[in-house]
C-alpha cells in the first residue's frame, strides 16, 4: 500500500441494537486521492462517514489518521486530526453573510483591553483570500448566503469545511439538490481541492459525478465491502451493478 | 425619444431605484419617525416639539425600551418571551420590599435587575434543561408565575416611597444651566442617558462580539450553528437570561419615575415590546433585526402615543391606530422584501 495514507479504517463494524449497520468494513485514503463511496439507501455509507468523523463511535474495529491509530470522541476531535465534514443539509445560516459561515464558531478576534472583540476586517480578508484560494465566485464576501444559489451554498459549504487547512474532506452527496448547470462547477471545486492536495471521499448516487472527479471508487453493499476499484479499470455499468449487489 | 433611448433610461431608473433598496432597509424607519415628527409638528406647533413634552416621551419610553431590547434579543433566537411584563412587576416589588425593610439604596439598586436575572435564567433554563416545545409555552407560565409571586410577596397593594437616589434614575434631570443660563428650566432626564448606554452596549454586544454572532446565527439556522460547535443551549440560556435583567432595570427605572411599586406595573407591557421589535424590523422567524431598529419602534409607538393623548384622542382609538400600524408595518415590510428578492 502506499506511502501516502491519510485515513484508514480497518475492519470497522457498528452495530445499533440488533441492526448491523456495518460488518468488518476497511476503508482507505490516499493524500490528494479522490474516493467514490457508492451504494444503495441503507448500504451504510452515510453510518461509515459518521464513524469516521467522529459523530458515531464505532463498536469494532480501528481508525488510523496518518497511519497513526486514533479514537474520535466528537467530530471537534477528527477536526482537530484535520477532518471536516460537508453536510448534506449544508449546515449553513442563510441570514449570514459568506464569511460569517465560513468562520462560525471559529471567528477572528481582536483583544481592546479585557474583552475580544470580533474582528470583521480580518475575517473579510481571509474569506476573499480563501475564496480566490478556492476559485469560488461570488459577489461580496458579505452576500447573504440565503441571496446565493445552491450551487453557491454547496461552494460555500466546502469553502466552510476547508477554511483551516482540512487535509481531508467528507462530502455527502455535494451535487444532490443541484441545478444542472452548477453541478459542474461544484465538480471543479472538488478537483481544484484535489489540486491543492486535500483528500477526498465523496458519496454520491450519480455516475456522472463519480466518473468526473474520483479516483478509485468503493462500492458498500449491506453494510459490507463489495467492491472496489481504480476508476480507469471500471465502467459505470460495472458500478450501477455494485450498487445493486450484482458482480461479474 | 427611440425605443432604445427610453429602454436605456428606463433601465438607469430601475437601477437607482434598486440601488435605493438598501438605503431604504437600513434608514426607512428612521425617515418615518422623521414624517410623524414633522406632522405631529404641524397639527401641535406649541406642544410636541416642546423641551417638556420631547424629554416626557423619553422618560416614558426608557422603561418599555428596556423591555423591548430584551424580547428583541430572545426574537433574534427565534423564541419569544412574553414573561417580561411580569419580570419587571415582580422586580419591582422585590425593590419595594428590600427599601421597607430599610435596606441601604445601593442594596434596594441591585435588587430589581438581581430579580429579573433570576427569572430571565429561570425561564431560559426552562426552555433549553425541560425541553419545552416552545419558549411562548414556558414564558406564559412564567407570565403567571412571576406576576403571582409579586402580589403574594407585596399581599396585592400598592408600595410607595422610595429613597432619593433610586428615585434620580427614573425622575432625574440633568440640568442644562451651562447652555441655557443660569436657572434655565431646560434638562435631560438621567433615564434617556442610562437608555442611550444600555443600547450602545447591547450594540457593540451584539455586532461585535462571537456571543452577538452566535444569537443571530441560532436564530438564522440552529443547526448550523451546532454543526459550527456552538453550544445552542447555553447561549439561549445568556439571552434569556440577559432579557430578564434588562427587565430588572426596565422596574427600576419605573421604580424611580413612579415611586410606587403596584399589582398592574408592566400589566400586557410585553406585548407593548414585541409590536416594538416586529415595528422596528425584526423578523418573528428569528435571524434578522438591529439594535437601531428597536429603538426606532419603541420611539413610534412613544412618539405615537404621545402625539395622541395630545390631540385628545380616545385610548380606544389609540389601541386601533396602534393594532392598525403593526400589521402595516409588517406589511409594509413583506412588499419591501419581495422587492428585494426579485430577479
Amino acid at each position: 500500500m502506499s506511502d501516502n495514507l491519510v485515513l484508514e479504517a480497518k475492519s470497522v463494524s457498528k452495530f445499533f441494537g440488533t441492526i448491523t449497520a456495518l460488518q468488518n468494513v476497511d476503508l482507505h485514503l490516499n493524500k490528494g486521492e479522490v474516493l467514490g463511496v457508492v451504494g444503495d439507501n441503507g448500504a451504510g455509507k452515510s453510518t461509515l462517514m459518521k464513524v469516521l468523523s467522529g459523530l458515531y463511535k464505532p463498536s469494532e474495529g480501528s481508525l488510523f489518521f496518518d497511519k497513526e491509530k486514533v479514537t474520535l470522541n466528537s467530530p471537534r476531535d477528527s477536526q482537530n486530526l484535520g477532518l471536516e465534514m460537508v453536510y448534506q443539509d449544508l449546515a449553513l445560516a442563510g441570514n449570514l453573510p459568506i464569511g460569517d459561515n465560513i468562520f462560525l464558531g471559529r471567528e477572528p478576534t481582536r483583544k481592546v483591553g479585557p474583552f475580544n472583540f470580533l474582528d470583521h476586517k480580518k475575517r473579510k480578508q481571509l474569506t476573499e483570500e480563501h475564496l480566490a484560494k478556492l476559485k469560488i465566485n461570488v459577489k461580496s464576501a458579505d452576500q447573504k448566503v440565503e441571496e446565493l444559489s445552491g450551487g453557491q451554498r454547496q461552494a460555500v459549504a466546502i469553502a466552510r469545511a476547508t477554511a483551516f487547512n482540512a487535509k481531508i474532506v467528507l462530502m455527502d452527496e455535494p451535487t444532490a439538490a443541484l441545478a444542472v448547470k452548477e453541478v459542474g462547477k461544484v465538480l471543479d471545486l472538488i478537483l481544484n481541492l484535489k489540486k491543492l492536495g486535500v483528500s477526498v471521499i465523496v458519496i454520491s448516487h450519480r455516475m456522472d459525478d463519480i466518473f468526473t472527479v474520483c479516483d478509485r471508487v468503493m462500492a458498500l453493499f449491506q453494510g459490507t465491502n463489495f467492491a472496489e476499484s481504480e476508476l480507469k479499470n471500471t465502467s459505470r455499468d460495472e458500478v450501477i451493478g455494485w450498487i445493486m449487489g450484482k458482480k461479474d | 425619444m427611440d425605443h432604445g433611448e427610453k429602454r436605456l433610461m428606463d433601465k438607469n431608473q430601475e437601477t437607482l431605484f434598486v440601488r435605493l433598496i438598501p438605503f431604504f432597509e437600513r434608514y426607512g424607519i428612521l425617515l418615518l419617525i422623521l414624517i410623524m415628527i414633522a406632522v405631529l409638528h404641524l397639527l401641535q406647533p406649541d406642544v410636541f416639539l416642546s423641551w417638556r413634552n420631547v424629554t416626557n416621551i423619553f422618560k416614558q419610553v426608557s422603561w418599555q425600551s428596556m423591555l423591548a431590547l430584551g424580547v428583541f434579543m430572545v426574537i433574534v433566537t427565534a423564541g419569544i418571551d412574553l414573561s417580561v411584563g411580569s419580570i419587571i412587576m415582580l422586580s419591582l416589588m422585590g425593590l419595594a420590599i428590600a427599601s421597607k425593610a430599610g435596606m441601604p439604596w445601593y442594596v434596594v439598586m441591585l435588587v430589581a435587575p438581581a430579580i429579573g436575572f433570576l427569572c430571565g435564567m429561570f425561564n431560559g433554563i426552562g426552555i433549553t434543561l425541560l425541553r419545552m416545545p416552545h419558549p411562548f409555552i414556558m414564558t406564559l407560565g412564567t407570565l403567571y408565575i412571576f406576576r403571582g409571586i409579586g402580589n403574594l410577596i407585596s399581599g396585592g397593594v400598592p408600595i410607595t416611597g422610595f429613597a432619593e437616589q433610586i428615585r434620580v434614575i427614573g425622575n432625574g434631570k440633568i440640568k442644562l444651566d451651562a447652555f441655557f443660563g443660569e436657572g434655565a428650566r431646560e434638562y435631560i432626564p438621567t433615564s434617556l442617558i442610562l437608555m442611550i448606554v444600555i443600547f450602545f452596549i447591547f450594540w457593540i454586544f451584539l455586532n461585535h462580539t462571537r456571543i452577538g454572532k452566535w444569537i443571530y446565527a441560532i436564530g438564522g439556522n440552529p443547526g448550523a450553528a451546532r454543526a459550527a460547535g456552538i453550544n445552542v443551549d447555553r447561549i439561549l440560556i445568556v439571552v434569556y437570561t440577559l432579557c430578564g435583567f434588562l427587565a430588572g432595570i426596565g422596574g427600576l427605572i419605573l421604580a424611580g419615575r413612579t415611586n410606587s411599586a403596584y399589582p398592574n406595573a408592566g400589566l400586557q407591557s410585553e406585548l407593548d415590546a414585541i409590536a416594538a421589535v416586529i415595528i422596528g424590523g425584526a423578523s418573528f422567524f428569528g435571524g434578522r433585526g438591529t439594535v437601531l431598529g428597536v429603538f426606532a419602534g419603541v420611539m413610534i409607538m412613544g412618539i405615537l402615543r404621545n402625539g395622541l393623548n395630545l390631540m385628545n384622542v380616545s385610548v380606544f382609538w389609540q389601541q386601533v391606530l396602534i393594532g392598525s400600524i403593526i400589521i402595516l408595518a409588517v406589511y409594509i415590510d413583506v412588499l419591501r422584501r419581495q422587492l428585494a428578492t426579485r430577479t
